[in-house]
C-alpha cells in the first residue's frame, strides 16, 4: 500500500468515527422524543430524519454546500461565532457522513426503544426516579443493543459514503479523500485498477471487523447485564 | 395515615366516579374485573391524571385538578405493587431491591438494615444474586412487593398482586401480606376481587360497581353486601386447637364451634372465616346423623327475597353474629321461616375456602 492509500484509510476510520460519536448523543435524543413523545410537528421531524435516506446523496451534498459552505448561512455564522469551518475539510466530510448516517441510527434506536415496555419505566418512576433517571437505568440499558447496532449502520455508511461527501468537500487529498474517494479516483486514471483492487479489500476487512466487534460488544453487554 | 380521594375520570363510554377515605391497615377495594379498580389506583399512584377532583394523603395534597397540582409519580413516595411484578430484568433482584434506595435518600436512614429486615420479612434471602426470570411468579411477586417497600413509601399500593398465581402461590404469599400489614406499618391499598382474599387481608373494604363507590367500611359489616351471586359472612374467629387425625382444625367463635380444614396458623391464633350464604343449609330441628360437621344455633333477623323472588338470603342472628343463608322461595314457606323463627344452620367443613 502506497502512503496515499494509507492516508486515505486513515482519514476515513477518523471521518467514520468523529460521525458516528457525534451523531450518537442526537442520534439517541431524537430516537426516544419520536418513540415516547407526541409534539406538534413530529411528523415533519420523522420526515426531515428520514430525507437523506431517500434524496440522492448529491442533492444532499449541495444542500450541505450552500447552507455550511463559507458562503453559506450555517457555515458563516460558525465560522465568525466559533471558528468552525466545514467546507472543503475533513470535518466536513464527517458532517455530511453523520447526516447520511443518521437515519439508519435513528431508526435502529427508535425500534429498540418502542420495544422496551412503557409499564418499566412506569414502574420506575413510582419507586422515585424522575424522567431522566427512569432513562438512564432502565430505557437505555433495556435498548443498548439497538443502539449499537446503529451506531455501526451509521461507521459503515459513513465508511462508504461518497456523493454527498465528494460535493460537500471535494476530493482533497489528504484532508477530504476518503477511501471511497481514492477509489473513484484509481478508477479514472491507466493502471489504477491495483490500487482500486487493494483498498476495495481494505474496505471489506474494515466491515468485516466493524460487524465483528459490534457483535462481541452486545455479548459483553449481554454478559454484563446477567451480572448485575 | 389518611388517603382521602374525590375524583372523576372518563375514559371512552367509561365514567370513574370516586370519592372515599382510608382508614390505617389495609383498605381493599373490591369490585369486578372492569369497575375501575385499576384506574383509581393508578391515578392514586400517578400514572393516570384524572379529569377532576383532588387527592391527599396525610393532608398532603397530591392531585387538586382545580388549583393546577399534579404531584409526578417519582415525588408522591406511593409504592405500587403491579400485577404483572414488573421487576426489571436486566438488573438482579438484589439491584431491584435497591433500585428505589438511591431516590429515598433523605428518608433511608440505616437502609443496609432495612433491606436485612424486608428480604428476612419476605423470606427472599437465597434470591438475592439471583435474575428476575429465572423466579417463579410467586417469588417475582414477594421482590417486587420488597423492591416497592424499600423506596420508603407512605401507601403502598397492591393492584391484585396474586391474580396471576394458583392458588398453592396465592397460600404461600398471602402470610407475608398478613405481616406487611401488621408489622411494617405501612397503610396498604389492595385492589382485589376475590371475596376470600379480602376477607383474610382487610381491615377497611371500599366496594366499586361499575366506577362508582357503592359501600365503605369495616370488613365485617361490607363483605356480606359485596355481591349478590356470591354473597356470604364472615366470622371472626380464634383457632382453638388442630384435629390431625382428621386434618382439621376447629375453630371458636361467638356464634359457634366451627370445623374446618387443617390451618397452618398456629392455635390462638385470630382467624377469618368466610362462609357463603349458598353453602348454608337451614334446618328447623337440631340434624341428626349427617355428614356436615357444623351446626350453628340462630333466629332468623330478615329475609331478603332476590330480585326474581325465586330466592331468598335469610339472615340469622346467631349468638349475635351475622349469618347469611341462600335457600329457595319453596323452603322459606316449606320451613315456615319468618323473622325470630329459631333454625339450625348446617354448614359442610369441605366448603370453607383454603385461606
Amino acid at each position: 500500500m502506497t502512503p496515499e492509500e494509507w492516508t486515505a484509510v486513515r482519514l476515513s476510520l477518523l471521518v467514520a468515527t468523529t460521525a458516528t460519536l457525534a451523531s450518537l448523543p442526537f442520534g439517541v435524543a431524537i430516537a426516544w422524543l419520536l418513540a415516547r413523545k407526541d409534539f406538534w410537528g413530529k411528523g415533519l421531524l420523522d420526515t426531515l430524519v428520514h430525507l437523506p435516506l431517500i434524496l440522492p446523496p448529491v442533492v444532499t451534498g449541495y444542500l450541505l454546500l450552500i447552507s455550511f459552505g463559507k458562503r453559506g448561512p450555517i457555515g458563516a455564522f460558525l465560522d465568525q461565532a466559533f471558528g468552525i469551518v466545514f467546507s472543503f475539510r475533513w470535518t466536513g466530510a464527517a458532517l455530511a457522513c453523520a447526516v447520511m448516517g443518521f437515519p439508519l441510527l435513528v431508526r435502529a434506536i427508535r425500534l429498540s426503544i418502542e420495544a422496551v415496555d412503557v409499564r418499566l419505566e412506569a414502574a420506575a418512576g413510582t419507586l422515585g426516579a424522575n424522567p431522566l433517571w427512569v432513562f438512564a437505568t432502565v430505557t437505555l440499558p433495556l435498548c443498548l443493543p439497538g443502539v449499537i447496532a446503529g451506531a455501526i449502520l451509521c461507521f459503515a455508511k459513513s465508511m462508504g459514503e461518497f456523493g454527498a461527501t465528494i460535493t460537500f468537500v471535494s476530493n482533497i487529498p489528504g484532508e477530504t479523500q476518503t477511501l471511497p474517494s481514492l477509489i473513484y479516483t484509481f478508477t479514472q486514471i491507466p493502471g489504477g485498477d491495483a490500487g482500486a483492487m487493494r483498498l476495495t479489500l481494505v474496505s471489506i476487512a474494515i466491515s468485516m471487523l466493524a460487524l465483528l466487534g459490534s457483535e462481541l460488544l452486545a455479548r459483553r453487554i449481554g454478559v454484563r447485564q446477567m451480572a448485575a | 395515615m389518611s388517603l382521602e380521594v374525590d375524583i372523576d375520570h372518563k375514559r371512552g363510554s367509561f365514567q370513574l366516579a370516586a370519592r372515599f377515605s382510608a382508614a390505617p391497615g389495609l383498605t381493599a377495594l373490591f369490585g369486578r374485573s372492569g369497575s375501575g379498580k385499576t384506574s383509581l389506583v393508578d391515578i392514586v399512584g400517578g400514572l393516570i391524571k384524572p379529569d377532576r377532583g383532588r387527592i391527599a394523603v396525610d393532608g398532603q395534597v397530591l392531585v387538586d385538578i382545580a388549583e393546577g397540582v399534579f404531584v409526578p409519580r417519582h415525588r408522591r413516595r406511593i409504592g405500587y405493587v403491579f400485577q404483572d411484578s414488573r421487576l426489571f430484568p436486566h438488573l438482579s433482584v438484589r439491584s431491584n431491591l435497591l433500585y428505589g434506595r438511591w431516590f429515598a435518600r433523605e428518608t433511608a436512614g440505616g437502609a443496609a438494615a432495612d433491606l436485612a429486615s424486608v428480604v428476612e420479612l419476605l423470606g427472599i434471602g437465597h434470591l438475592l444474586e439471583r435474575r428476575p426470570d429465572s423466579l417463579s411468579g410467586g417469588e417475582k411477586q414477594r421482590v417486587a412487593i420488597g423492591r416497592a417497600l424499600l423506596a420508603h413509601p407512605r401507601l403502598l399500593l397492591m393492584d391484585e398482586p396474586l391474580a396471576s398465581l394458583d392458588e398453592a402461590r396465592r397460600a404461600e404469599i398471602l402470610p407475608y401480606i398478613e405481616r406487611l400489614r401488621d408489622e411494617a406499618g405501612v397503610p396498604i391499598l389492595y385492589v382485589s376481587h376475590s371475596v376470600a382474599e379480602v376477607a383474610r387481608l382487610a381491615t377497611t373494604v371500599v366496594i366499586l360497581t361499575d366506577g362508582k363507590v357503592t359501600a365503605v367500611g369495616p370488613v365485617l359489616d361490607i363483605l356480606p353486601l359485596a355481591d349478590g351471586n356470591d354473597g356470604g359472612s364472615v366470622l371472626d374467629a380464634r383457632v382453638s386447637r388442630h384435629d390431625d387425625a382428621f386434618q382439621l382444625s376447629v375453630l371458636t367463635s361467638t356464634a359457634g364451634e366451627l370445623q374446618v380444614p387443617r390451618l397452618s396458623a398456629p392455635p390462638g391464633s385470630a382467624v377469618r372465616a368466610y362462609i357463603r350464604s349458598r353453602d348454608v343449609m337451614l334446618s328447623l330441628r337440631p340434624p341428626q346423623d349427617i355428614s356436615a360437621l357444623n351446626v350453628l344455633a340462630g333466629k332468623v333477623a330478615e329475609i331478603t327475597p332476590t330480585a326474581n323472588g325465586a330466592q331468598a338470603d335469610v339472615r340469622l342472628d346467631c349468638n349475635g353474629d351475622a349469618l347469611m343463608a341462600r335457600v329457595t322461595a319453596k323452603s322459606v314457606q316449606r320451613l315456615g321461616l319468618a323473622p325470630g323463627v329459631p333454625v339450625y344452620a348446617v354448614i359442610k367443613s369441605v366448603s370453607f375456602e383454603r385461606s
